[in-house]
């Protein structure tokens, strides 16, 4: 597990008039790693990927990703890093495979390559594309498959998953944790991930990282959290107790 | 480059296959052939037995035959044209979702914009350009009179002008998208817009006219100073819209006899006499001439409405909520 860095932040602040968002992250992220981001809505999560991708300026602090600076090398970054934003957004009226052509189009990917490419992932996501369906036609849990796919069709060093399996049915998250495992095993892809559904952090992620109120309260290993902030060994506890005691402590 | 390319070859795409703009495409292409026959067929009547005159080619986007001539069906539905082509360009991506992914992708975040601007310019040229190709078409086929290197030069002139002038609209209705989060909003706004340029202005402009400088008849009849004075200040308000900059220059362009924007002239007797005595075409360098200060405040006007919108576009926040 210990690569080198692919995520690393420095003081990284965002401050958005009167209010900060983020305040002074520091993290660093090793290659492979599948990296748990946790929080309540409105504790900067967002605002963080945003930034890590070059699409929001931090207002202080230095981040870099896949060996690039964010800011002012934005294009490296994005061609290295894939993001999947919460409820990511299809051109409704184009087919699965017209949206992921148009997307290796835009990453520079030539069309004989990119329609290889497009067969392979849509079977690594498992989705069965009737050419007639359109994207607008699509269940949640299809689109959020095809999302994925989107990601991986630039092969990504690293991907940022905004809520990935919400409002997925059971199944269907538990086929998207598998995925996500099997990116970092199989693939050694770097996963950063914001998730709400702690049982489901708690299966998928090596570390974990707790965001409050714009600042990391901890990141770690989830048992060395419980047993700093619990006193209980392994197996007895669960994320949701370590996070709520977190967050409890976060707000005062 | 490359998603400046990809960008604009999908949304060049989307147009032609959207039903909102086939179905402008067939109500534009429908008047200008209906207006085109009718003119036409009336000019081949009068002509009959009679020498044509020079430049009879460009009488049929001219002279208006039972209600309108085309250029002035294109000075006041153009800008539609333009409107439909742009008003949902960046907020249906942005209420779809499907900004924030576009943006993530390695290119640069103009080509966005660039491409969906370069888009709309694209379609609107191939839209203009067949039309004027049918109708040049139809003339031939009903006055019989094959255009000379002259009037094919001022055609070509006059569809660069429209150019520009949907492509304004084009601009304003961008900008309405990049600026409103909602579709809805945007397309009224532009609407309004040219509403208000295209006809309420025109309207206006001869109040202000009379409360700037008032002209009374009694006085009127002893110094007509006034009513120039009156047809001056109405001119320059009226010209604050786009569509009379339009409608002055391709006038001007497709019709070499007409020498002056001014609608009225104050002469003496001797520049009376004179200008009855040189009643040939004016050469098409000194047509252009005369419109110039037109071309350059149409051209003006478009680049600065797109400067507007990508500066705007460029500074505002991606946030996928």
């Amino acid at each position: 597990m210990n690569g080198p860095n692919v995520i690393e932040t420095q003081d990284l602040t965002k401050v958005y008039g009167e209010q900060v968002a983020v305040d002074h992250l520091n993290i660093n992220i090793n290659q492979g790693e599948v990296f748990g981001f946790l929080g309540p809505n409105g504790a900067g999560k967002t605002t963080t990927l945003l930034m890590l991708l070059g699409l929001s300026e931090p207002t202080s602090g230095k981040a870099r990703v896949c060996g690039f600076d964010p800011t002012r090398e934005a294009l490296k970054v994005k061609r290295l890093v894939g993001y999947l934003p919460e409820n990511v957004g299809f051109y409704d009226d184009m087919n699965a495979v017209q949206n992921l052509l148009y997307i290796s189009r835009l990453n520079g990917i030539p069309d004989d390559l990119a329609s290889i490419k497009i067969k392979e992932l849509l079977k690594v996501v498992d989705l069965e594309v009737d050419p007639r369906k359109k994207v607008g036609e699509y269940s949640r849990g299809m689109r959020q498959r095809l999302g994925i796919a989107e990601v991986l069709i630039k092969d990504p060093q690293a991907v940022f998953l905004d809520e990935p399996t919400l409002g997925l049915d059971p199944d269907g998250s538990l086929q998207m944790l598998d995925l996500i495992r099997s990116l970092s095993q199989d693939k050694k892809i770097t996963v950063f991930f914001s998730s709400h559904l702690l049982d489901q952090v708690q299966k998928i992620s090596h570390r974990v990282g707790i965001m409050i109120k714009g600042q990391m309260v901890a990141v770690g290993r989830i048992e060395d959290l419980a047993k700093e902030k619990l006193g209980v060994g392994p197996e007895k506890y669960t994320l949701e107790e370590v996070y709520m005691k977190y967050f409890k402590e976060g707000l005062l | 480059m490359k998603g400046l390319i990809t960008i604009c070859r999908k949304e060049l795409a989307d147009h032609f296959s959207s039903t909102r703009f086939i179905l402008l495409f067939y109500l534009i292409l429908m008047v200008s052939l209906v207006t085109a026959f009718i003119v036409g067929s009336g000019l081949r009547d009068e002509l009959k037995d009679v020498a044509k005159p020079t430049f009879v080619f460009l009488m049929l986007f001219t002279s208006p035959g039972k209600l309108f001539s085309l250029i002035q069906f294109i000075a006041i539905f153009g800008p539609l044209l333009g409107i439909v082509l742009g008003f949902d360009a960046v907020n249906r991506e942005r209420s779809a979702r499907t900004l924030s992914k576009l943006v993530s992708q390695p290119i640069y975040r103009d080509s966005v914009i660039n491409g969906k601007f370069l888009a709309g310019l694209i379609t609107i040229s191939i839209m203009l350009v067949s039309i004027v190709l049918i109708i040049s078409g139809l003339g031939l086929l009903l006055i019989g009179v094959v255009p000379g290197p002259e009037e094919i030069s001022r055609l070509f002139i006059y569809l660069v002008i429209s150019i520009f002038y949907i492509a304004f609209w084009l601009g304003i209705s961008i900008l309405f998208s990049v600026g409103f989060r909602s579709v809805a909003t945007s397309a009224l706004a532009a609407i309004a817009c040219w509403i208000f340029f295209s006809f309420f202005v025109a309207m206006g402009a001869s109040v202000m006219a009379d409360a700037i400088s008032p002209v009374d008849q009694a006085r009127a009849s002893i110094n007509p100073e006034l009513l120039i004075k009156h047809e001056q200040t109405r001119k320059i308000i009226s010209l604050v819209s786009p569509m009379t900059l339009y409608s002055e220059a391709t006038t001007i362009i497709l019709d070499p006899l007409r020498k002056t924007t001014q609608s009225i002239l104050l002469m003496g007797p001797m520049e009376r006499l004179s200008i009855s005595r040189f009643q040939s075409p004016l050469p098409l360098s000194e047509s252009v001439y005369i419109v110039f200060p037109h071309l350059i405040s149409l051209m003006a006007i478009t680049l600065v409405c797109f400067a507007i919108s990508y500066t705007v576009f460029m500074r505002q926040e991606v946030r996928s909520t």
